[in-house]
């Protein structure tokens, strides 16, 4: 049972991965470019929850609206100051401008709200009898965890309708293909860009107060090594690919679980050794597409 | 209806193209002829404005392009076909073709698509298939058939013909035939200046950047200048 366990909670955690590296492959797929400034996203969005619910009494929906249109408008306004300048300036420019952008929103958060550890208020109960019990005394899943679940299955659903029906959507998929091409088609390439970043952020603000629900410690660091994990899970199932990064953030999350079982420390070790192990059998991730050209 | 005036088109400190004017009228097939690096695509490059010219003007139906973003000069009503045709190779045909009227009503695609298919009947077979396994002349039509989903006053063609077998090369100009008959303007760029000038109604000789000679298909092929140099002898 305790195997069982295990298997339900790595797959809550990895729900909220696959989520931030949504983010992560969708920026990627369209602007070309890793945004390490994603992972601060989620703690900027869990920021504008704890304030919303703790400092205003706001309900928990309440709460999550906020942080997603926050970080929403963060995602674009980064994107439009940081990055829109760099559109043509070599891949490593862009890659520092995000780190650097990294850095200021954790810096920026420590002089707004302070360096101190906070303790954040899930949006629900996480009390050790708020949980579905499947075998009485022994297999049980606590809320958050149906809610992690739960939101990743409905985010997959909504973002697999929107780029294969939309108008919208389908130009994204042609810029990511092709901006020049997708440019003489009529699409305004900046501004899928932008919606891009923009359905990215958003993603990562739910990420962030599903995250901070599970896990109730709130510091201007917090989102940096989830956003680090995502972004390795965005690379184990293929970078680019939206199914690629469900199946990466699911994955991790269960071998990291199942790594603190035999060793708490080792366990980022071993979820690296396992990607190691991926990209070497296959470069391009578990279902990075390789699409053979013709000319 | 296009009326380019002296433009200067430089890439970094390469002079591409050296002051080239010309223009395409109503109903008008026009072609530009030249050898590899003469400009031929810098200049379908400029007119849709994916390059600027610094000097000069393009002139598209009376309005001046210099100011408008590239994806705004499709809204105009000029489709332009890339040179390697550029389809999106991970998208399927259909949404291939649907990119193609991105700027136009939703209610136009259904009868535009209808008007591509019975051009391409074979887009139609293949409609729900991945664009990156079509055939080279496949994704040639394609191209061309997401060019016209646009409903273009103007249709550009950048070097439809490369890398196509003879009989391909044969059926795409067939197109550009039955596509003039119907009414459509185009400017095409060609490497291949026998077919190209045979469809064409006027042409002009690009080299190193400069508009070397001009005039109808017919007196460009009976050139003895082009004649040596574009046809062969």
């Amino acid at each position: 049972m305790s195997f069982l366990n295990n298997v339900i909670t790595g797959i809550s955690l990895g729900s909220i991965y696959a989520i931030i590296a949504l983010g992560y492959t969708m920026v990627y797929g369209i602007a070309k470019m890793l945004n390490f400034a994603h992972g601060d996203i989620i703690m900027v969005g869990a920021y504008m929850c704890f304030f919303a619910m703790g400092s205003f009494n706001l309900p928990p929906a309440a709460g999550v609206l906020l942080a997603v249109v926050v970080c929403t408008v963060l995602g674009i306004v980064i994107e439009r100051l940081a990055y829109k300048p760099l559109r043509s300036a070599p891949s490593l420019a862009v890659l520092i401008t995000a780190i650097g952008v990294s850095y200021l929103l954790q810096n920026g958060a420590q002089i707004l709200w302070g360096a101190a550890t906070k303790t954040f208020t899930p949006i629900v109960s996480t009390a050790p009898e708020a949980r579905l019990v499947l075998v009485p005394g022994q297999l049980s899943i606590s809320y958050v965890a149906i809610l992690s679940i739960v939101c990743c299955i409905v985010v997959m659903i909504a973002l697999t309708l929107f780029t294969g029906q939309t108008k919208m959507g389908k130009a994204m998929r042609a810029c990511s293909e092709d901006k020049g091409a997708a440019q003489l088609m009529g699409i305004d390439v900046n501004t899928t860009i932008s919606v891009t970043f923009a359905i990215g952020s958003a993603l990562a603000a739910i990420a962030g107060v599903l995250m901070c629900s599970a896990y109730p410690v709130l510091s201007p660091t917090t989102g940096s090594l989830p956003g680090i994990r995502a972004f390795t899970a965005a690379v184990f199932g293929g970078i680019g690919s939206i199914p690629g990064a469900l199946l990466g953030g699911i994955l991790l999350g269960v071998i990291e679980t199942f790594a603190k079982t035999i060793s708490t420390e080792l366990s980022d070790a071993v979820v690296f050794a396992v990607l190691i192990i991926v990209l070497l059998v296959r470069p391009a991730g578990l279902l990075g597409k390789y699409v053979p050209e013709k000319v | 209806m296009l009326k380019v005036n002296d433009i200067n088109v430089y890439y970094g400190a390469i002079h591409a193209i050296k002051g080239i004017s010309f223009e395409v009228n109503d109903g008008e097939v026009v072609t530009l002829i030249g050898a590899n690096g003469a400009g031929k695509s810098t200049t379908l490059n400029t007119v849709c404005g994916l390059l600027r010219s610094r000097t000069g003007s393009i002139e598209f139906l009376d309005r001046n392009l210099a100011s408008i973003p590239p994806h705004k000069v499709v809204e105009l009503g000029m489709a332009h076909v890339p040179e390697g045709r550029r389809i999106f190779q991970q998208m399927t045909v259909e949404e291939n073709l649907e990119m193609g009227a991105y700027t136009q009503a939703r209610s136009t695609i259904a009868p535009n698509l209808e008007r591509v298919y019975e051009q391409f009947p074979r887009l139609k077979e293949r409609r729900r298939q991945v664009a990156g396994t079509l055939s080279g002349g496949e994704q040639q039509m394609l191209a061309m058939g997401r060019g016209l989903m646009s409903n273009p006053k103007l249709l550009m063609l950048d070097e439809p013909s490369m890398g196509l077998a003879p009989i391909l090369v044969e059926q795409i100009f067939e197109i550009i035939k039955q596509l003039h008959k119907a009414g459509t303007t185009i400017l095409l760029v060609e490497q291949n200046a026998r077919m190209a000038l045979s469809v064409a109604d006027r042409g002009y000789v690009l080299e190193t950047g400069k508009i070397v000679a001009t005039g109808t298909g017919g007196e460009l092929l009976r050139d003895e200048a082009v004649k040596k140099a574009y046809l062969g002898g």
